[in-house]
């Protein structure tokens, strides 16, 4: 199973998450080596955004959740947090009572090797200009860039990130997508959820179909080549 | 000198008295919005924990010969502490289930230790004498400003805006303020949040005992008095806006404020005054005057 060239990061086993009484993951399987960006794929509801808060220690969860050596299944949020894993949840989470600077500045640095604000605000003008405004006055993609860019200071390198294109502009997509492949080149690992799969496609290396709470396909990134699997993979998601 | 009908000494001596009054109402209420913007509990226990400071500090000089300004040190910690304990067994059981339980909880709480205490001291009283250093005062020409209730009211400034500058301004505020209104996502990025609940509680309760000190020289210090001011503090909680730390203060010196001045011109309604503003408060801006509308 370990791959020497690309060890193992995070492997999840046989994961049940529930909300209240109501089960939602069903014995999730996913596998993350250093340095990929993997996606989970799959229809709304058909818990993907339940897998990331299972492994932040967000939602009630059972199984194993192995990161680099180390079970994460029964730690809290803020010691899992410190292990190097950054969250940006679908909702971006951009605090009304704080401003812009406030906020990116708000995420504890959690491992050396961070990014400066001055790199932060290179690779996010926007943030800059916008540095003393409320954090729920900025727009849409604004807020996502904030959401990102808070967790780039922190050294965090295994990102968790939430439907990042969800609601946004074409060429904020756009711009997200160089941020992610920058982030790709720099050596940081990435689980993405996505639905929107076309950009999924651009920066992914594998991609894992979810339905009703387990993982029912894995698709390699190089497969789409492939017209057979990209019609599976379409089938999957009813595209 | 008389303005209008009433003589300078008059009016000026209640003025006084409505700053001192409006003083001690802005530390109290200051705890209180700072435990409810994030503990989400309405803090019953709070005017218990500012009896226990004054008893604190009365024991500490009568028990052991430890005097006034250690005892504004020691008090506040060891109430810090109780609540802290407090915060750790009981109320952290109960964040997940409805407002009302909290309120029950340090309900309860306030009645054991009342109750405990006036077991132990009766309800009469007991006086507690001026530190040395700060007795006499000021002849300022249209009015006598005693020295204890001129530094009561400067503390108590000083108090209330190095709270104000720690949440607003400095770094462990964000997390609070972050915290405030999403504990888990802040949390989710390697704060210990848990902790941080229990020495906000811990601050809030170690608030209400330094205004228990600095109150045992100008009340008696008596297992009611907490009981006798919460309710007023609770009033000016409302009027400010449930959480917000600005409005707890600025409402708390002026509500002691327009509670003398009603003294004064109208003193029949001086002890109902700020029930009246509350209810106007509440009428024309139901989140208070300082209050964000969720």
């Amino acid at each position: 199973m370990l791959d020497v060239s690309k060890p193992v990061r995070l492997k999840v086993e046989g994961l049940n998450a529930y909300y209240g009484e109501s089960h939602v993951l069903h014995g999730m399987n996913i596998e993350v080596g250093r340095g990929e960006l993997v996606t989970l794929l799959g229809h709304n509801g058909a818990g993907k955004t339940s897998t990331l808060r299972a492994i932040m220690g967000l939602i009630r969860r059972n199984g194993s959740i192995r990161f680099d050596g180390d079970e994460l299944a029964r730690m809290p949020a803020n010691r899992i947090a410190r292990r190097g894993i950054g969250y940006v949840p679908e909702e971006r989470g951009i605090f009304a009572s704080l401003d812009t600077t406030e906020n990116l500045l708000l995420p504890p640095v959690v491992k050396d090797g961070g990014m400066s604000i001055a790199e932060i605000h290179t690779l996010f003008p926007n943030l800059k200009e916008r540095a003393r405004s409320p954090g729920t006055k900025l727009s849409g993609g604004e807020q996502q860039m904030l959401a990102m860019a808070r967790i780039l200071r922190t050294g965090a390198d295994f990102l968790l990130l939430d439907e990042v294109t969800e609601g946004l502009a074409p060429v904020i997509i756009e711009q997200i997508g160089v941020v992610i492949r920058l982030l790709k080149e720099r050596g940081f690992t990435i689980l993405l959820v996505e639905q929107n799969f076309p950009f999924a496609a651009t920066v992914a290396d594998r991609h894992y179909v979810v339905e009703s709470g387990r993982v029912v396909d894995m698709v390699p990134n190089t497969a789409l080549s492939n017209p057979d699997e990209v019609s599976r993979l379409h089938s999957y998601l009813g595209i | 000198m008389e303005i209008l009908g009433i003589s300078s000494q008059a009016l000026f001596g209640q003025v006084l008295i409505g700053f001192i009054n409006g003083a001690f109402y802005a530390m109290l209420s200051l705890g209180l919005a700072v435990i409810f913007g994030l503990l989400n509990i309405v803090n019953f226990a709070h005017g218990a924990q500012y009896m226990l400071g004054a008893f604190v500090t009365w024991m500490l000089l009568n028990y052991l010969g430890i005097n006034y300004w250690l005892a504004l040190v020691l008090a506040p910690v060891c109430v810090g502490l109780f609540g802290a304990m407090l915060e750790r067994t009981m109320l952290q059981r109960i964040y997940k289930l409805d407002h009302i339980y909290g309120l029950l909880l340090t309900f309860g709480v306030a009645l054991l230790l009342e109750g405990g205490f006036r077991q132990q001291f009766g309800v009469s009283g007991m006086p507690y004498a001026i530190p040395r250093e700060l007795q006499g005062g000021q002849n300022l020409g249209f009015m006598f400003l005693p020295n204890y209730r001129a530094w009561v009211i400067v503390a108590s400034v000083v108090v209330c805006a190095s709270t104000w500058f720690l949440i607003e301004k400095t770094r462990l505020g964000s997390y609070l303020r972050a915290a405030t209104e999403n504990p888990k996502l802040v949390q989710a990025f390697g704060v210990n949040v848990p902790m941080m609940i229990t020495l906000t509680y811990a601050f809030g309760a170690g608030l209400s005992a330094l205004a228990g000190v600095m109150a045992a020289p100008i009340y008696q210090v008596s297992p009611v008095m907490g009981s006798n001011i919460i309710i007023v503090v609770f009033a000016v909680v409302v009027i400010g806006g449930m959480g917000s730390i600005s409005g707890a203060i600025v409402s708390g010196f002026a509500l002691g404020l327009i509670e003398g001045l009603t003294k004064v011109f109208y003193p029949e309604a001086s002890s109902t005054v700020i029930f009246v503003v509350m209810a106007i408060v509440l009428l024309v801006k139901p989140a208070g005057l300082f209050g964000r509308t969720a």
